[in-house]
């Protein structure tokens, strides 16, 4: 059998089951006993609850439970409130609903029609209230508030501890960032450009919907199977929420249908053990589509950005103010609200700064992570207004790109020194791949060829870096069989992102062994060590790292276990492809267990534990592990007449560090690109008086096979980093940023408009062209 | 008031009770145990339950079990044989087509009908055939090189 490896397309170990349709996804399971779980959601935006009642439901036939406030608030075992970095969270609502969709009730049931026609004779009198429906109303003085106050938990995380709600308002956090001499900056510049940039709220839309099942054993132990990115995350908020320690609660996950960052904290989870315990026996809750829409979005945006540029293109100075609007819960939008504060100065070298990013309760669905967390907001600002300098400056735009951007060694915005930093070869292989440097040339063939009124072709690019979340944690543990097979255990949860295969190999790597003969195991957090969560595209190099060192530790017990029994002096003893090497002879890890336990039997257990800090483990300051670059281009082709316009080619490139699996990567990349397409091009939920009015797969459209462009060419550029394993970076969320600003400059280049509010539509194009017209 | 019908599934002559507002999806996830068609969005647009009926896609959300009587359905469980795999399968995990497969069986399904129909599609053919199906985690190029790798040699 070959040899694990990386650096090789090696098949996906989860592909087998995944082509064949029995992978087995939380939907499909069942568990003996299990009864059906539904949920009253609110139909008001902002309204208080005067009174439930839940006779009548009670009395159809399969009803079991029915809970409500009251189950919550009077039950000694159950603390209320709950959230990952406030507790303005309840499992279903107390005094008042807050967004349409809010949990107001749920109910328990033989089957899921019972469960339904009990909903509907819940009877719930609601007193109306003003409802704010954007950030612009949230922020008036003396107006309607989404939370009178908020409780903060006693500990939360240390990268959010300094922010904080600020009271009588409907601000929930406000981070700022100054840098320098503001003013100073501006006073040096030639010119100062002030543009205010909007994106819609949208939705991950996952094909398979949040779902839970939940069993409460006599004595308190909660068991759950559950759709999540991180389960340890919801051990713990499931632990506070119902009065346990961490051990009396077990998270199952098995593959999850996609996450990208909607499947992250808890979700369905609360509202289902507290159905189940009140049951008394085990419940499954599956939401339905529009449920999802609910649940979780990504934030919608304000921003407004002045920029002051010395003649010759260099930036001197930035004051930026960025609203996401979070919705009604706080949920995780104080650290999207940071992330996109530090990343409003973008890839690029900017002395003075001054940024307030302010997250904002509002009577919508709460916002939380998405793919590109936070700077997928910043970056169409930065990235669209960078084009903006270089028009009106007469400057190619990759130039001004490369003059200003981060090199291998520069400080960022938090003043640590930036690492491997792939920005200019990622800009440099985009560029190549859409042909930048023919743009001109070929531009005055078109219109050569098909006069005025043609079609018009035009490029942009785009680039961007982001941070991965630091301090965190991931610990690996792994078996060496008596047979030399091996089995991983990890909290690493496979959600299509590959890596199941990819810790395998690197395990497989370190002790030359195939992959046919590893395992790498669910996630239970009962049987794998903690990990913090499979998000801000930290697995591979957290969990990778964790799974290399957990290797190591078995190859130096099984070195130990050769200088003791065959007497060789530790120094002569080696390995290579799955042997051990001795001066004389060589052995396999099968002979070496057996002489270690005299029979064909034991285990050796390898531990491997990860843990990164604001400072690195060379002392220097370290707000992130790794970073992220990359870079986008697009070519489109407009038509002057209509508006309407096409995407031609997508490229994209992202510095991977090193690319351990190379189909993976390119699967990583090009999906992010199209889910960035999806945003860039049509992906917009809408509200109509706090209504939210597409929660559906129709009216809210995803981009499918029909809307992709002829080519997409996702590009793996290497430069390695030290710590990660390999060399390797996280990769996941990358290639999303640049998009929506690469397409939007694309369109300028062709056209001479520019779209400054997501998503692009023909007719804003068409709008702004008409706009155009009468100007002289 | 349930109803008994008949009809082959993968192949085999079968018998169920449905309600008359029991799915197709319904009775063969929940009553067969075949559960590689996935509820995603509920309304035939996302393409993640379909199903071959008659040898023709459909969204097995949205049709109802008493009008499958006396048909023929096939599911991604029923898709090549103990020894083989169909070479779709084979080929979407040659190509990546997919992630984290919720869409799957889905996209092979409307790809085996598409090849009976059209043993050599355009790629406008593909485009146009497929576009009933969404693939979340963004694996169309690679779909798409799948399906043309299996036109090609077959």
């Amino acid at each position: 059998m070959e040899l694990a490896d990386i650096g090789r397309t090696f098949r996906r170990l989860d592909y087998e089951t995944k082509v064949t349709g029995r992978a087995q996804y939380l939907a499909d399971m069942s568990v003996p006993g299990m009864c059906h779980g539904k949920i009253l959601r609110s139909p008001l935006p902002h309204a208080r609850i005067k009174h439930i009642d839940t006779a009548k439901a009670l009395k159809v036939p399969g009803v079991l439970t029915v809970i409500t406030r009251d189950d919550i608030l009077q039950d000694e075992g159950i603390e209320p409130y709950y959230g990952p970095v406030f507790k303005d969270q309840t499992i279903v609502a107390v005094e008042k609903v807050r967004h349409v969709g809010d949990p107001v009730a749920a109910v328990a049931a033989l089957n899921s029609d019972a469960a339904e026609e009990a909903l509907r004779l819940i009877d719930v009198e609601y007193e109306e209230l003003p409802a704010v429906l954007d950030v612009h109303q949230a922020l008036k003085p003396g107006g309607t508030l989404v939370h009178e106050s908020v409780r903060i938990p006693e500990s939360g995380f240390a990268d959010l501890a300094e922010l904080k709600p600020i009271e009588g308002t409907n601000i929930c956090t406000h981070f700022k960032l100054n840098r320098g001499d503001i003013q100073k900056g501006f006073a040096e510049s030639d010119h100062i450009f002030e543009d205010t940039f909007t994106l819609p709220a949208t939705q991950h839309s996952f094909l398979e919907t949040h779902a839970c099942i939940a069993s409460v054993e006599p004595g308190g132990r909660i068991i759950v199977w559950a759709t999540t990115q991180n389960p340890f995350v919801v051990r713990t908020q499931l632990a506070n929420i119902f009065k346990v320690p961490v051990s009396k609660v077990r998270v199952i996950v098995p593959y999850l249908g996609g996450g990208y960052g909607g499947k992250v904290y808890p979700k369905v989870e609360p509202i289902t053990v507290a159905l189940a315990q009140k049951a008394g026996r085990p419940v499954r809750v599956v939401l339905a589509r529009e449920e999802v829409f609910y649940t979780i979005t990504k934030h919608a945006a304000v921003i407004r950005m002045k920029t002051g540029v010395k003649k010759d293109g260099t930036l001197m100075a930035r004051e930026c103010e960025i609203h996401l609007d979070t919705g009604a819960y706080a949920e995780i939008g104080p650290r999207v609200a940071k992330k996109s504060g530090y990343t409003a100065a973008g890839p690029y070298k900017i002395p003075n700064l001054k940024i307030d990013s302010y997250s904002v309760y509002t009577n919508k669905p709460p916002a939380g992570a998405f793919r590109g967390f936070g700077v997928s907001q910043s970056a169409w600002a930065v990235e669209s207004q960078m084009d903006i300098i270089a028009a009106a400056l007469k400057i190619d735009p990759l130039e001004l790109r490369r003059q200003n951007g981060y090199n291998e060694g520069d400080k960022f915005v938090t003043e640590e020194t930036l690492r491997a930093v792939g920005l200019k070869e990622c800009l440099n292989e985009v560029a190549r791949s859409i042909g930048w440097e023919n743009k001109e040339r070929q531009r005055d063939k078109e219109i050569g060829r098909q006069g005025e009124a043609a079609v018009r072709r035009g490029k942009g690019l785009a680039c961007m870096i982001k941070a991965t979340i630091t301090p965190s944690v991931s610990c690996a543990v792994m078996k060496l069989n008596e047979d030399a097979s091996l089995s991983i255990y990890t909290g690493t949860v496979e959600m299509g992102q590959g890596s199941e295969t990819v810790l395998a190999q690197i395990a497989g790597k370190e002790l030359g062994i195939p992959l046919q003969a590893i395992q790498v195991l669910g996630v239970d957090t009962d049987v794998v060590p903690y990990d913090l969560t499979t998000s801000s595209s930290r697995s591979t190099f957290h969990m990778g790292k964790a799974v290399q060192l957990a290797a190591q530790d078995i190859l130096n017990q099984l070195k130990q276990i050769v200088v003791k029994e065959y007497g060789v002096p530790e120094d002569r003893v080696t390995f290579a492809d799955g042997k051990i090497r001795l001066p004389e002879t060589q052995l396999d890890y099968a002979e070496v267990m057996f002489k270690r336990f005299g029979m064909q039997g034991g285990t050796l257990v390898g531990d491997g534990q990860v843990k990164t800090l604001v400072k690195d483990e060379f002392g220097e300051k370290s707000t992130s592990a790794f970073w992220f670059l990359a870079a986008g281009a697009a070519e489109v082709e407009v038509d002057p007449d209509t508006g309407k316009f096409k995407l031609i080619k997508y490229a994209t490139a992202v510095d991977v560090g090193k690319a351990l699996n190379p189909l993976g990567c390119r699967q990583q990349l090009a999906g992010a690109a199209i889910t960035g397409i999806g945003q860039a091009m049509f992906e917009e939920i809408a509200y109509d008086n706090g209504q939210l009015i597409n929660p559906n797969l129709v009216d809210y459209v995803l981009p499918s096979l029909g809307d992709m462009p002829p080519v997409i060419d996702p590009i793996c550029v290497e430069v390695p980093d030290r710590n990660g394993p390999f060399g390797a970076k996280g990769i996941g969320e990358s290639a999303l940023i640049p998009v929506a600003p690469a397409i939007a400059n694309a369109i300028y280049d062709a056209v001479a408009v520019r779209i400054k509010d997501l998503p692009i539509k023909a007719e804003k194009i068409y709008l702004a062209l008409e706009d155009q017209k009468g100007k002289p | 008031m349930k109803k008994p019908i008949s009809l082959k599934i993968n192949g085999t002559e079968r018998h169920a009770e449905v309600e008359p507002r029991t799915t197709l999806l319904e009775m063969i996830r929940d009553q067969f145990n075949l559960t590689g068609a996935k509820l995603g969005c509920d309304i035939q647009v996302c393409g993640a339950c379909t199903l071959l009926l008659d040898g023709k896609p459909v969204s097995a959300c949205s049709v109802l079990a008493v009008d499958v009587d006396g048909r023929e359905v096939l599911t991604i469980e029923g898709l090549g044989n103990k020894n083989a795999l169909h070479p779709l399968q084979e080929a979407f995990m040659e190509f990546g087509a997919l992630q984290c497969g919720y869409c799957t069986s889905g996209f092979i399904l409307t790809a085996k009908a598409l090849l009976d129909e059209i043993p050599r599609p355009t790629d406008e053919q593909i485009r146009d055939y497929l576009a009933g199906n969404f693939c979340r985690c963004g694996c169309y190029q690679e779909i798409m090189q799948a399906i043309r790798n299996v036109a090609k040699i077959s």
